[in-house]
């Protein structure tokens, strides 16, 4: 069952199991290179790339200065158009919200298009709990409601999972179908589940969607999907539910043009995703099809903490997945080590503003700092400084290990004198380079068993950094 | 309960947010940006003139495997429906927009189709509807839902086909927005289409046909004959 307590707090004993987990290190390998040549390709081909990225950073902030005003002009366009708005402080909030909308219109099942914001409440448990059934439409989603597991990356959310281990849960699960019958194909198992979805979209009562905006303006969601679940689940069911977080709300249509134009480059490299539907209120007295009842819970969840702070960036994120196709870290562990919703560099900076420092204090400390998220970022977000921050935060708050703690005090003390420093790295440097040999790395040393489990260490070469600028500064001296 | 969150959410967000002089002047920016919804820039492809603007539709809509029949004027689309529902294999039964724009096309002259109107069923292949306008930049369909075109018919069907006259063509999606604010009104749903649906769920390779139509094509209407 997708229900998603953190256990972000684990991270390292996750990480180290995913990368022992030779099926993982398989799917991994094969598919993250699709998307970073995907999405290079899409921005080369539209030279206004670069500044439509500036401006849809603009948008945000402006937004996000605004933002009490924006989301009260929102909720007065739904109103008006005969929707209902439902604020949430936190998750139990949210799913009391649902529930009780579900209860008076006596569902028994509720269709669900792809919403991080539902994984963020723990929504499918708590239905099953209370007697709804929630089926998951998205492929992704499906396979891994079927397979009980969580999301491993926010657009694909069975990144994680092998085309064998789909046939195998199909097999297991569509007992109503002959078990002859030949699913080898990715194709074949998108039809079969097609097929089977078909009949669950028709009967349910509720769709819950997610929504990738709000549009101010005319009191709009926004859904952008590829497989057009999204749009049988939201327009088919008498009641469609809209999931959101309050920072998904910009201004006005052409506010939210110009961030789609950005959003499916960086996320899948399509100049446009297939489908992206802006639905406005209920069914009208004229139309012969369209839900009845729209409702909007808008979810806080712990964003309010951090507008006006140094944080507040994040909230510019539109959940492209770009940071973490692009992340070296990501790619070798995978999204379920983050132990919770966000994976990745957004996820590093996400779960320990919204779960607690101390939760997910990990998450900020797993970055190379290569700086690649935030050179793809689409909304410009400085992932890495964001980190750092978080690092310091975690630092304040005394939760690294004493021996880090002491390690750091005396590196402190050292890198201020000298004197002394050059001594303290000139003998040891010169012996790990002498002991290297022509292999020029370590595959293990004493005391960095922890480095070297998982990768080399590379022997220093050549002189340290300190004499290359004695000498560099002497030259420039002299030729004064 | 909601209320109480709504306004501890609100005053939060109010004493958070950072931004320059006080609630009155705020409000005067926000309104003001609703009201003139100044637009960011608007790529250069979506500024050529309306016979390249065609050309680029058509291209940016094939490089998203949707289908492309050009005719000359709304007599002739029976006959180009009828063609392409041969050629694919597909029975001469259409589900049709009761959408009076259509009414145009002579469908008298295919006696063949066997043609229905209203909202799509379960049961129904293919679907026939109009467009509320083309956007040339990315090749997408702009569908806005009424009593005369009604949702479904873009998402439940297998088949998708879409009659789009040329003066239905603009270049940038601001310019269809535009359009739209023109009539007045903002219809319950505006589906941007681009292409059939398709799913990268498995191994990340994209397939056509996930749980939209898996067939889309596009009957453009040069002239008005
Ligand atoms: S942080 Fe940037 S790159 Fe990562 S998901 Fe959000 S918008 Fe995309």
């Amino acid at each position: 069952m997708s229900v998603h307590n953190p256990t972000s707090h684990r991270f390292p004993e996750n990480a180290r199991d995913a990368l022992k987990n030779e099926t993982l290190q398989r799917g991994l390998a094969s598919a993250k290179v699709g998307f970073r040549v995907r999405r290079s390709e899409a921005a080369a081909r539209l030279p206004e790339f670069e500044t439509l990225r500036d401006e849809s950073r603009d948008i945000k902030n402006h937004t996000l200065a605004h933002i009490d005003l924006y989301l009260e002009a929102f909720e007065k366009r739904v109103t008006e158009r005969g929707g209902h708005v439902h604020w949430a402080t936190d998750a139990a909030e949210a799913r009391d919200a649902v529930l009780a909308i579900c209860r008076a219109a006596g569902a028994k099942t509720v269709t669900k298009g792809k919403s991080m914001i539902s994984e963020e409440m723990g929504l499918n448990a708590f239905l099953e709990e209370n007697g709804i059934e929630p089926v998951e439409t998205d492929l992704g989603e499906y396979i891994i409601q079927l397979r009980g597991e969580t999301p491993s990356h926010i657009i694909a959310p069975a990144f994680h999972v092998l085309k064998e281990q789909v046939v195998e849960t199909f097999r297991e699960n569509h007992t109503q179908l002959d078990p002859n019958r030949v699913i080898d194909e990715a194709r074949q198992l998108q039809d079969e589940a097609r097929l089977v979805l078909r009949k669950r979209f028709l009967e349910a009562d509720v769709g819950i969607t997610g929504a990738n905006f709000l549009i101010a303006e005319t009191g709009s969601t926004v859904i952008v999907t590829n497989e057009g679940n999204g749009d049988l689940t939201q327009t088919l069911p008498r009641i469609h539910i809209v999931l959101a977080s309050l920072e998904k709300v910009v201004p006005t249509l052409e506010d939210a043009s110009t961030i789609l134009r950005v959003l499916a480059r960086s996320a899948t490299g399509q100049e446009y995703s297939s489908y992206t539907t802006f639905s406005t209120g209920p069914r009208r007295g004229e139309d012969i099809d369209g839900p009845h009842e729209f409702h909007v819970v808008l979810l806080d969840n712990g964003r309010t903490d951090l507008i006006g702070t140094e944080m507040q960036e994040v909230l510019r994120c539109i959940r492209c997945g770009a940071c973490m196709n692009h992340c070296p870290v990501y790619g070798v562990i995978g999204g379920h080590a983050y132990g919770w919703v966000y994976p990745g560099p957004i996820g590093a900076v996400l779960s320990p503003s919204l779960i607690g420092v101390e939760e997910a204090h990990h998450l900020p400390n797993a970055s190379t700092f290569c700086g690649r998220c935030e050179a793809v970022c689409p909304m410009r977000i400085p992932l890495p400084k964001l980190m750092r921050n978080l690092r310091e935060r975690e630092f304040e708050k005394g939760l690294p290990p004493a021996t880090q703690r002491w390690g750091l005090a005396i590196w402190a003390w050292l890198a201020k004198r000298p004197v002394p420093y050059r001594l303290a790295t000139w003998l040891p440097m010169r012996l790990l380079a002498l002991l290297a040999g022509r292999k020029g790395r370590y595959s293990w040393l004493p005391l960095a068993g922890g480095w070297t489990s998982q990768r080399d260490f590379p022997a220093p070469q050549g002189p340290s950094f300190q004499a290359l600028w004695d000498r560099k500064r002497g030259r420039r001296e002299a030729s004064k | 309960m909601s209320k109480a969150s709504r306004d501890a959410i609100l005053r939060k967000l109010r004493v958070g947010a950072s931004r320059e002089g006080d609630e009155a002047q705020a409000r005067k920016a926000i309104e003001a940006r609703l009201k003139g919804h100044p637009r960011g820039t608007v790529p250069a492809r979506g500024k050529l003139d309306a016979k390249k603007l065609l050309d680029l539709f058509v291209a940016q809509a094939e490089a998203v495997d949707a289908t492309v029949a050009r005719v000359a004027a709304p007599g002739d689309v029976p006959a180009a429906v009828a063609d392409y529902l041969r050629g694919e294999n597909l029975p001469p039964a259409l589900r049709m927009a009761p959408d009076p724009k259509l009414d145009a096309c002579a469908w008298d002259t295919a006696p063949m189709l066997d043609i229905s109107y209203g909202k799509a069923r379960a049961e129904e292949q293919v679907s026939v509807t109009g467009a509320f306008a083309g956007i040339a930049e990315t090749g997408t369909l702009m569908l806005a839902s009424g009593p005369e075109s009604p949702t479904t018919l873009n998402f439940l069907p297998d088949t998708h086909i879409v009659v789009l006259r040329a003066d239905e063509m603009v270049g940038a999606y601001e310019d269809a927005w535009d359009r739209l604010r023109a009539t007045g009104r903002m219809p319950r749903a505006v589906n941007f289409v681009s292409g059939p649906s398709r799913s990268g769920d498995i191994e990340q390779t994209l397939h056509l046909g996930a749980h939209g139509p898996r067939r889309l094509h596009v009957i453009l209407v040069e002239g008005n004959g």
